[in-house]
């Protein structure tokens, strides 16, 4: 097999493991932060223990999130020695910033987030878990910044020819705000939001099925319920922003996501179909005329398709662009439609009576990671030939010293430790929510009375 | 030819990677020792005291391995690009370690069963081992220059890297961080541990004696290049003198149950360690066997000054902050071990 594909299946391989962890976390620590926050303003242990408990899970996903993250740091180089060479002033600099602004400072205080309960008052403590949820948000700026630069480049000049050619600054500011960062990091933010918002709201409604810790995970459940709501109808409007930057900026990528071929014609949108990549058509069902009303404004208007490029700067997978895509929008539509209609019970006092909607949050942990899974698919295949837009192909971006053998050496290497990991981080998160938020020694008093009075009442 | 205080951009940026990988050396230093040490300790409360002194700081010393990666990949994308390239067996061996290495830490409190904790007993021991004898490999080799072209790439395959100077300083790395871990263990523990401790410090520390003193000569006998400047400008001994001091301070210090100033003491060991191999490689950054002209070096290797001049400003705005709020996380847990509901 050619190093080419081995690389990128390596590099999607470790990026997309690693992508699990992250958003978690961040959206978990912003959980967090709130009911530690309630914890400090009311006082009330619940709360105290809610946070002790969710820190606990945190701690093994942050963990993880690490160690994999590592990983990627290094890969640039190993894998892709000609691209590093070839951005290393324009994105070096930006993951360099994650590293002492961001990075630093969410590992530093998350020991006292973690051992520190003792040791600090309970306000520091509160900072510190504030501060690891804040270092963990700018982490993502960081690296969604460098990621944007690579989606829509600004802010360089390219100097060299040929193998000596260099991306390099030329406007610092131009480079992090370039024109798809910030729709970009609020839209990854937002998905990073509802992974960890998502998975307290599963583990409550698991307890609540199993009737278990009522009152403690019908707290934790209205908390991170409004939370959900708030966070997926504002993706609707942030994945809007960003798929317009996409429109104006990646117009290949744009005709991939909708299969939309013939350039002088207007572009449907669809709800859902299949690109029948033989006869350069898609099949499917969807708005006519609805990809050129989102973009321009008007439903008559021609927008820019496959055939307006040539077929070497063309994402190669184009069925897999339109499926990641389609099924992202798919999952956020139905979150929102799931977290309003539990608004809607809870508006009418109803809202942990209906067994089956439990089951569907029990379940729920999975959306959101499935949504950023398929849209980060949607945004680095759809960018495919090129791993900067326009000017670096992906295949001249490989590290020459490195032969198939030690990729594909590398490449069993990570998926043996990737699969014991993950199975590891399931069975270990699986026994943390079956023991539950109180410790066995005061499990004779309180919570099982507190709970017994609860569901009576 | 951008210059801040009379010394240009490129130096600054040898000068402050040289100093953040010191700074990784020193801080994961003592946790990788201390988990090369873990097998030694027989007791179940022994390992988790062991385990916990390091518990609430090893992901913040980890830290720095990722700046250094990164200040790397933006200040010298050559360097980083060559490199990593060129080690890419011993770099995926070093990755995979720092995995099994944390996830060891926070899977192994996680289940009471004995076969359990003494697979991930094994398991960090092991990765701690393999990431700081794979460290000194790759500086060993760093030092004795890879098979690099005109074009900064690589051509040569993994068994380059396997070289008796390259083994000898991946144990010389071994001994010298398990003597920076058993002296910072010191610091954390009481009673039978403590005194367990003492006791392997004085081991480990003749132990990285002996190391540093075949690797001294290793190094003048077959890498001369490696003592040019010192050559030049005799008043560099002054810096393996003073090494000599650090260590039998770090033993005397011991001794006088003053461990703050044995742990100093051996940072201060792995600090003029690093100068020396600094010293003696700037300007170049990574050698080439084939031809002095293909060294990469500070200058051809840089990022454009631009680039470099923003990072400064980082520099000045991070650093400080990242050693004050390591500061504060030490002092916060500064005192012996004790164990407790949220203990690994």
């Amino acid at each position: 097999m050619n190093v080419e594909i081995l690389a990128r299946v390596q590099f999607a391989f470790t990026i997309a493991f690693h992508y699990i962890y992250p958003p978690l976390s961040i959206g978990l620590g912003l959980n967090m932060v709130i009911m530690e926050a309630m914890y400090l303003k009311t006082g009330e242990k619940i709360y105290e223990k809610m946070t002790k408990f969710f820190v606990r899970i945190f701690a093994l996903i942050f963990g993880i999130g690490v160690a994999t993250g590592i990983v990627m740091e290094f890969e640039f180089g190993t894998n892709w020695a000609t691209y590093s060479r070839y951005v290393g002033d324009v994105f070096g600099s930006a993951l360099a910033a994650e590293g002492i602004f961001a990075f630093a400072l969410e590992s530093g205080f998350l020991g006292i987030l973690l051992f520190g309960w003792n040791k600090v008052s309970p306000k520091v403590h509160f900072i510190s878990t504030l501060l690891v949820t804040l270092g963990s948000m700018f982490s993502a700026i960081w690296i969604v910044v460098a990621n944007s630069w690579q989606q829509t480049p600004a802010g360089y000049h390219i100097v060299g020819t040929g193998f000596n050619a260099r991306a390099q600054i030329t406007d610092f500011w131009a480079m992090v705000f370039n024109p798809s960062s910030v729709q970009r990091i609020t839209h990854v933010w937002l998905g990073a939001f509802l992974s960890g918002t998502f998975l307290v709201l599963s583990i409550s409604a698991y307890y609540l099925l199993k009737n278990r810790y009522v009152s403690f995970s019908r707290k934790s459940f209205k908390i991170s319920l409004v939370l959900a709501t708030i966070c997926s109808l504002a993706q609707l409007f942030a994945g809007h922003e960003s798929a317009k930057v996409v429109a104006d900026y990646q117009p290949a990528k744009l005709a991939a996501i909708e299969g939309h071929f013939d350039g002088s014609k207007p572009a449907d949108m669809y709800l859902i179909g299949y690109i029948d990549q033989k006869k350069n058509e898609t099949k499917g069902i969807g708005i006519p005329g609805g990809l050129s009303f989102i973009t321009k404004g008007d439903f008559k208007k021609p927008v820019t398709g496959l055939n307006n490029f040539k077929p070497d700067d063309r994402p190669h997978a184009l069925n897999f662009v339109f499926q990641t895509y389609h099924l992202m929008v798919a999952i956020g539509m139905f979150m929102i439609a799931l977290t309003l209609y539990a608004c809607f019970l809870w508006w009418r006092g109803k809202l942990f009576n209906k067994r089956w909607l439990m089951y569907i949050f029990a379940f729920s942990v999975l959306l959101p990671q499935l949504a950023n899974q398929v849209g980060w698919y949607t945004a680095e295949v759809g960018r495919q030939p090129w791993v900067v837009y326009g000017l670096l192909r992906t295949s001249h971006a490989l590290s020459q010293a490195v032969k198939a053998e030690a990729v594909v050496f590398s490449l069993i290497l990570f998926t043996f430790v990737y699969i014991i990991l993950f199975s590891l981080f399931i069975y270990l998160l699986n026994k943390k929510i079956k023991h539950g938020p109180f410790d066995e020694e005061n499990l004779d008093h309180s919570p099982r009375h507190i709970e017994m009075a609860d569901s009576l009442s | 030819m951008a210059t801040f205080l009379g010394i240009d951009y490129q130096t600054w940026w040898f000068l402050l990677i040289g100093a953040v990988f010191t700074g990784y050396i020193i801080l994961d230093g003592f946790d990788l020792g201390a988990g090369a040490l873990h097998l030694f300790f027989n007791k179940e409360d022994s390992r988790r005291i062991a385990l916990n002194a390091i518990g609430p700081v090893w992901d913040g010393n980890e830290v720095w391995i990722v700046i250094g990666g990164g200040s790397l990949f933006a200040g010298f994308p050559e360097v980083y690009a060559s490199l990593l390239s060129a080690f890419y067996v011993p770099f995926m061996l070093f990755l995979t370690g720092i995995i099994f290495r944390a996830i060891s830490i926070e899977f192994r409190s996680k289940e009471p069963m004995k076969w359990w904790r003494r697979m991930w007993d094994i398991c960090y021991a092991c990765s701690s081992s393999l990431i700081a004898f794979l460290l000194g490999v790759i500086l060993g080799n760093v030092i004795q220059g890879i098979n690099m072209g005109a074009d900064h790439v690589f051509r040569g395959n993994v068994l380059d890297f396997v070289n008796p100077y390259s083994i000898l300083m991946g144990i010389t790395t071994l001994a010298l961080m398990m003597m920076h871990g058993a002296i910072y263990l010191v610091m954390k523990t009481e009673n039978r541990l403590y005194t367990k401790l003492t006791i392997m410090v004085r081991d480990t520390t003749i132990f990285f004696v002996i190391m540093i003193l075949l690797t001294s000569f290793y190094t003048l006998l077959y890498l001369p290049h490696m003592a040019i400047t010192m050559r030049r400008y005799p008043v560099m001994f002054v810096i393996p003198v003073m090494m000599v001091l650090a260590i039998a301070n770090v033993t005397r210090q011991i001794t006088k149950r003053k461990y703050l100033f044995a742990f100093i003491s051996s940072a201060v060991t792995i600090s003029l360690l690093m100068v020396l191999v600094a010293i003696e490689l700037y300007p170049n950054m990574l050698l080439s066997k084939v031809n002095p002209a293909y060294h990469l070096t500070v200058y051809n290797a840089s990022s454009s000054e631009k680039t470099l001049g923003i990072m400064l400003i980082f520099a000045a705005i991070g650093v400080p902050l990242v050693v004050g709020y390591t500061t504060f996380v030490f002092f916060t847990f500064k005192g012996k071990v004790k164990l407790d509901e949220m203990s690994y």
